[in-house]
């Protein structure tokens, strides 16, 4: 009995005592988890930390600010930046071009795109000769475009206005009229963006069920009715994700103007990125360009959310 | 599937053909035309109607233009600083993927959306404090300005993780149970396993770094730091410099990516395709 007594004391407290020391150890190793998980995110927080996080926050603090010509604060200003945006004709303009830039760029090189990712969904023998092709300006990057370009638009020695001519059009003063020069850098743009549009569509459409075809075709559809009824909506989300890539990546074009136009004529091809360049770094108003960068900031953060919002909701649906 | 006469078939795919082959050649007669003008002599390119087939190969105008510009240094510095940001990046983005998708610690959703915070945030709202910071730092016209800053990634550490948590779990036990540490079991299984993943961070890493412009022309004002990039755009500049010259000097500065594209064509717009969210 009294034997059988002590056992299960001893088996008690040291139940209880195991139990402390599990809850300990349970705690020392979660605590041991986080400071190893740590370890691993330590490098990439420290770079998004300093390069990313703290920036930002000093975007939002310098656009507050009136600033010596080297970017140090000087007296704060509260939203005088903000009000010069909107009263002066610098960020009006740039705002508004950047836009119309947006709506020359973006519905063409879908467009553009989907047309060269149906040429290259053909089941033909060597498409995928084709398909390189078409996705070849994935490999160009905007600095080499735009000298290409520049090339071609050239008054007297490009070959585009002579190519033109050959079919009856006349000669076009691509960059050098107030007019023409925002499409024709749209044009550059258009290009470089198009094999981006193009594979990821064709990536798209290659995840289309073959059946949906098949059936379609039993109940007599022609090409047309497919294209119409099956592959458009079928498509519907990679055509918004892509229309808000194609913003993003609009609103933030800078090489092809800083290459071919440096913001003129008549400030004309001023977009917003290359204002905001010209602003703090020739201008030294670095106050006035973080305030841009932030309206900048604003409108992108706007895109993402709604494509965050509509896309990321219908791709998890499917 | 619904029988097309055979004649008819015929006309129909030399009709297809005649599209794809017209859109081809509208598509890469950019490039086409910059090779062109490569070949071309002094005289040439200033003749009227343009020259649009070279009639000789000579090499003259890339002798130029790597002989008039230092051409050769500025590659040399593009490839440095995209190899240092490809390497960096590669590193943190699987140490990092490593903890999301093998350790179970507090707050690993919180970690987490503050990495893909990072991919809603344009370069252009943090630009210009980053360039006071390198003026600050005096990394002006140092590697360590044109590759610290991209050292890290948000889209990258994304799609390893998507990658790594496809590797079984099982595997992680056993490697435990045998007493393997974390380090160990990143180096000589998680890797290994994950070598098509790592490739196509890799050469998007790569290729995105080789083709910046903005921040390159921020913060390299010595012509011996320059970027290819940078380089290439200022030689259009200089009076001396025919469009001939110019024109060599982009083919050059193209072929690596080039190269890239073709060799690892698949790589590539696998990461094109899930990296286009960040624009």
């Amino acid at each position: 009995m009294a034997e059988t007594n002590q056992l299960s004391v001893r088996n008690q407290s040291g139940g209880f005592l195991g139990n402390r020391f599990r809850l300990t150890g349970v705690q020392k190793r979660e605590t041991k988890k986080f400071i190893v998980a740590m370890l691993f995110l330590l490098p990439s927080l420290f770079i998004f930390t300093t390069f990313t996080f703290i920036p930002l926050v000093r975007t939002i603090s310098l656009s507050t600010y009136l600033t010596d010509p080297i970017g140090r604060p000087t007296v704060f200003a509260g939203l005088l930046q903000y009000e010069r945006l909107f009263s002066t004709t610098t960020f009006i303009n740039s705002f508004s071009r950047s836009t119309l830039f947006v709506l020359y760029t973006v519905p063409t090189t879908i467009i553009l795109g989907l047309l060269l990712a149906l040429l290259g969904n053909l089941r033909l023998k060597r498409i995928s000769i084709f398909r390189v092709f078409f996705s070849s300006t994935i490999a160009v990057s905007g600095a080499t475009a735009s000298l290409m370009f520049l090339y071609l638009f050239h008054p007297t020695i490009g070959s585009l206005n002579y190519l033109l001519g050959l079919v009856g059009i006349e000669p076009i003063e691509w960059l050098i009229k107030e007019s023409s020069a925002l499409p024709s850098v749209a044009m550059t743009s258009i290009w470089l963006q198009l094999g981006l549009n193009t594979v990821i569509l064709l990536a798209a459409m290659q995840g289309i069920p073959e059946e949906l075809y098949e059936s379609a075709m039993i109940d007599g559809a022609n090409s047309w009715n497919k294209f119409i009824h099956i592959t458009i909506p079928f498509l519907s989300s990679t055509f918004f994700f892509l229309l808000v890539v194609d913003m993003l990546a609009s609103f933030q074009t800078f090489t092809p103007i800083h290459i071919m136009t440096s913001g003129g004529p008549m400030d004309s091809t001023n977009l917003l990125v290359y204002s905001i360049y010209r602003e703090f770094y020739f201008n030294g108003k670095y106050g006035f360009a973080a305030a841009q960068s932030i309206m900048l900031f604003l409108v992108m953060l706007v895109l993402t959310i709604i494509q965050f919002v509509f896309v990321e909701r219908k791709v998890f649906y499917e | 599937m619904k029988a097309t006469p055979k004649p008819l078939r015929i006309l129909r795919d030399a009709l297809l053909y005649l599209i794809l082959i017209l859109a081809a050649a509208i598509i890469i007669y950019p490039i086409y035309s910059t090779i062109n003008i490569s070949f071309l002599n002094d005289s040439e390119i200033a003749s009227f109607p343009p020259k649009l087939f070279p009639s000789t190969f000579e090499l003259t105008n890339f002798q130029r233009a790597l002989e008039q510009a230092p051409l050769a240094r500025y590659l040399l510095n593009s490839i440095i600083q995209s190899s240092l940001v490809m390497m960096g990046q590669l590193l943190t983005a699987s140490m990092a993927a490593y903890a999301f998708s093998f350790i179970n610690f507090k707050w690993k959703n919180f970690f987490f959306l503050v990495f893909l915070s990072t991919m809603m945030i344009p370069w252009e709202a943090t630009i210009i404090p980053n360039y006071l910071t390198i003026r600050q730092l005096d990394w002006t016209d140092t590697y360590l300005g044109l590759a610290v800053p991209f050292l890290a990634t948000g889209f990258g550490t994304f799609l390893l993780r998507q990658f790594f948590l496809k590797i079984p779990h099982d595997l992680y036990d056993a490697a435990f149970i045998d007493g393997c540490s974390h380090l160990r079991f990143l180096t000589t299984i998680v890797l290994p396993l994950a070598r098509p993943a790592l490739g196509t961070l890799a050469v998007y890493s790569f290729l995105q770094t080789y083709n910046q412009y903005l921040w390159p022309l921020l913060i390299t004002n010595d012509e011996s730091m320059r970027t290819v990039q940078i380089g290439i755009s200022l030689l259009q500049d200089e009076e001396r410099m025919l469009f001939n010259n110019v024109m060599a000097g982009v083919v050059l500065i193209l072929l690596p990516t080039m190269f890239l594209f073709i060799v690892s064509n698949k790589q590539l717009i696998r990461g094109l395709t899930a990296g286009a969210v960040k624009g």
